[in-house]
């Protein structure tokens, strides 16, 4: 039964790969025009200014996804390339491969990433049950109006007046970049330090957007959930407070906050994407940013490619870890 | 009936501070339209980084371009691309939502796993895919579509719930036992009921959509000779105003960006409201 589910969820992740591959070998082609080979012509026409490989590169283009070969050829030989990682070469950072430029910048994205997410979710879930509780301190219902304004607000623009204010205004904080310029990355106290003052400001702005929607999500459910029979059952008991307020409202009620991280990370990356290129963060997102700068076709694909698959993986292995928090589940069909 | 829709806004404050928020940038746009010439929207109509002024109260560009026409201007470009992204997204969810829930088998089990499958996946990325693959600039309308072309993911999900709860109701059952045909059944006993849903779907849907729009501006993906709010954004970027001390260049479109979001929010609270009145209690 168990196997059956995790197959079932696998098949979706292989599909949603399978999908992102199509969409990047047709769309491009869909205009008639193949914009990856014209974009390489040009450059190869462009002959001295560039590096010689661009020729290397076209050559290599045509050959395998030349004109003369049938269109399911070339999407074979695609979908291939793919399955190995192999992008291809990046246009405008020849000889380097799109596999390492995106190896580069991965970690960085990751590490902003995971630590805002989590942090906002835990954060956020502790604070809408707070929210809800009846017995929570009384300023913290002062909390509700900020929170859902900048629940409203794009992460990316935060950044910006957290920028100004904390950066700029009073210079507290680093403005740009990863780390500072002139320092080479190495595992080094004084490094991690200079990484961690540099990540803070992307981070927070992340965090105080993402923050308000957990805690709103996490306090309607917690209002149903404290209405049900059993809380009742829990409080005539004689159970002491905290024990109903954990065990019996917030286990309930976390759960469709974490249908709900799975279905948020897609957005909660685009969101990112956009904090990286204000922020001129070193990960996918500024990566992403100089590609559409260059029209670097191969870079935009294989950034677009691995984040689908990295993101569609990670959706499944929430899915696979769902039914061990919610026994009802308990690897059903869904 | 006006007095009573009054009092029930006064009742419903995230309804009125949405309302007011919004009012207040559509008068800024129309009373913008009548003072401003918003030919002086486009390069070179005036002097180059000049701090807000009598002449120029929000100050000027890079390029020479004066800040406040590109707002009068460009703000409603901007609403534009949301509103057309938004009601086809809404319009097609609605269809495919009501196809699926209501006649179930083959059909519903594709339509949702697509939607379930698209919502998992990053939007603003398979966008960029979209908009990088169109040969040239887009135009205004041109983003629109492209925007449009995940916005339906959402409504489709959220309306497909709400149908499937209501077709069991004893109403939809009377309906169908009376002989009603599956079309009038979904226009004249469920499109009723769900109305006040679909108006705090669409809000929301128009304010993914100009999140969405915004996004792949910033990005360098817009309509490059358009001054929509997310290209003056992205020319603040890349002259790197923030570093050089142009505040004034991204605190006018950060302020209005910030009024359209935070009143389409409180819009879609409030509807919400009115949408699913077991909220009430818990407010």
């Amino acid at each position: 039964m168990q196997a059956a589910y995790v197959a079932r969820r696998f098949g979706i992740f292989l599909l949603i790969v399978w999908l992102a591959a199509t969409l990047n070998f047709f769309l491009p082609r869909l205009s008639g025009q193949d914009p990856v080979r014209t974009k390489l012509l040009q450059q190869a026409a462009l002959g001295g200014y560039v590096q010689g490989g661009i020729e290397e590169m076209t050559r290599e283009y045509e050959r395998r996804f030349g004109l003369d070969r049938p269109l399911w050829r070339q999407y074979l030989t695609y979908l291939q390339d793919v399955s190995r990682l192999d992008f291809n070469y990046s246009i405008a950072n020849y000889p380097r491969t799109v596999r390492e430029l995106i190896a580069d910048s991965l970690p960085w994205t990751i590490g902003l990433l995971g630590t805002t997410t989590l942090l906002s979710f835990g954060i956020g879930t502790l604070l809408g049950a707070l929210l809800a509780w009846p017995r929570a301190p009384r300023w913290m219902a002062w909390l509700m109006p900020p929170l859902w304004a900048l629940h409203a607000i794009p992460f990316f623009l935060l950044g910006l007046i957290l920028t100004y204010l904390l950066a700029f205004q009073a210079p507290l904080l680093p403005i740009f970049g990863g780390y500072s310029a002139g320092v080479t990355p190495a595992l080094r106290w004084s490094f991690v330090w200079d990484v961690f003052q540099h990540a803070l400001l992307p981070a927070l702005s992340i965090i105080l957007v993402a923050t308000g929607g957990w805690a709103l999500g996490m306090r309607g459910m917690m209002v149903t959930t404290m209405g049900e029979d059993y809380v009742l059952f829990a409080e005539a008991k004689g159970l002491r407070a905290p024990t109903v307020f954990m065990r019996y409202c917030v286990r309930n009620a976390i759960l469709p906050q974490v249908t709900a991280l799975a279905l948020a990370l897609g957005q909660i990356l685009s969101g990112a994407v956009l904090v990286e290129v204000i922020f001129g963060y070193p990960g996918i997102g500024t990566l992403l940013y100089q590609a559409i700068r260059e029209s670097d076709h191969f870079v935009i694909q294989g950034i677009v490619f691995t984040v689908i698959v990295a993101l569609g993986f990670t959706t499944f292995v929430l899915d696979v870890i769902y039914p061990w928090l919610d026994p009802r589940i308990s690897y059903r069909r869904a | 009936m006006t007095r009573s829709a009054f009092r029930y806004i006064r009742r419903n404050p995230s309804m009125a501070v949405g309302i007011t928020l919004l009012t207040v940038l559509a008068l800024f746009v129309i009373v913008g339209n009548l003072l401003v010439d918003t030919e002086d929207a486009r390069p070179l109509s005036a002097p180059t980084l000049r701090p807000p002024s009598q002449e120029y109260p929000f100050g000027t560009d890079r390029q020479g371009r004066d800040l406040l026409a590109v707002m009068v201007a460009g703000t409603p470009l901007t609403l534009r691309i949301g509103f057309v992204a938004g009601f086809l997204g809404v319009g097609i969810g609605t269809v495919l939502a009501f196809v699926g829930a209501f006649y179930r088998g083959l059909i519903d089990t594709i339509i949702r796993g697509i939607a379930d499958i698209g919502l998992t996946v990053p939007g603003l990325l398979v966008l960029i895919i979209i908009a990088v693959s169109i040969k040239g600039t887009l135009t205004v309308n041109q983003m629109a579509i492209v925007v449009a072309s995940l916005a339906w993911l959402y409504p489709t999900r959220t309306i497909r719930a709400q149908v499937l709860s209501l077709r069991e109701r004893g109403y939809v059952e009377v309906a169908r036992l009376s002989g009603m045909s599956g079309p009038s059944i979904i226009f004249f006993e469920l499109m009723p009921n769900l109305l006040p849903y679909l108006a705090a779907t669409l809000v929301s849907s128009v304010s993914a959509a100009i999140l969405a729009s915004i996004g792949l501006e910033v990005l360098g993906l817009g309509p490059i000779d358009a001054p929509t709010l997310g290209m003056t954004l992205y020319w603040v970027n890349f002259n790197a105003a923030m570093i050089n001390g142009w505040w004034w260049w991204w605190t006018a479109p950060t302020v209005i960006i910030l009024t359209v979001f935070l009143g389409l929010f409180f819009l879609t609270v409030g509807l919400d409201e009115i949408a699913n009145p077991r909220l009430r209690r818990s407010a």
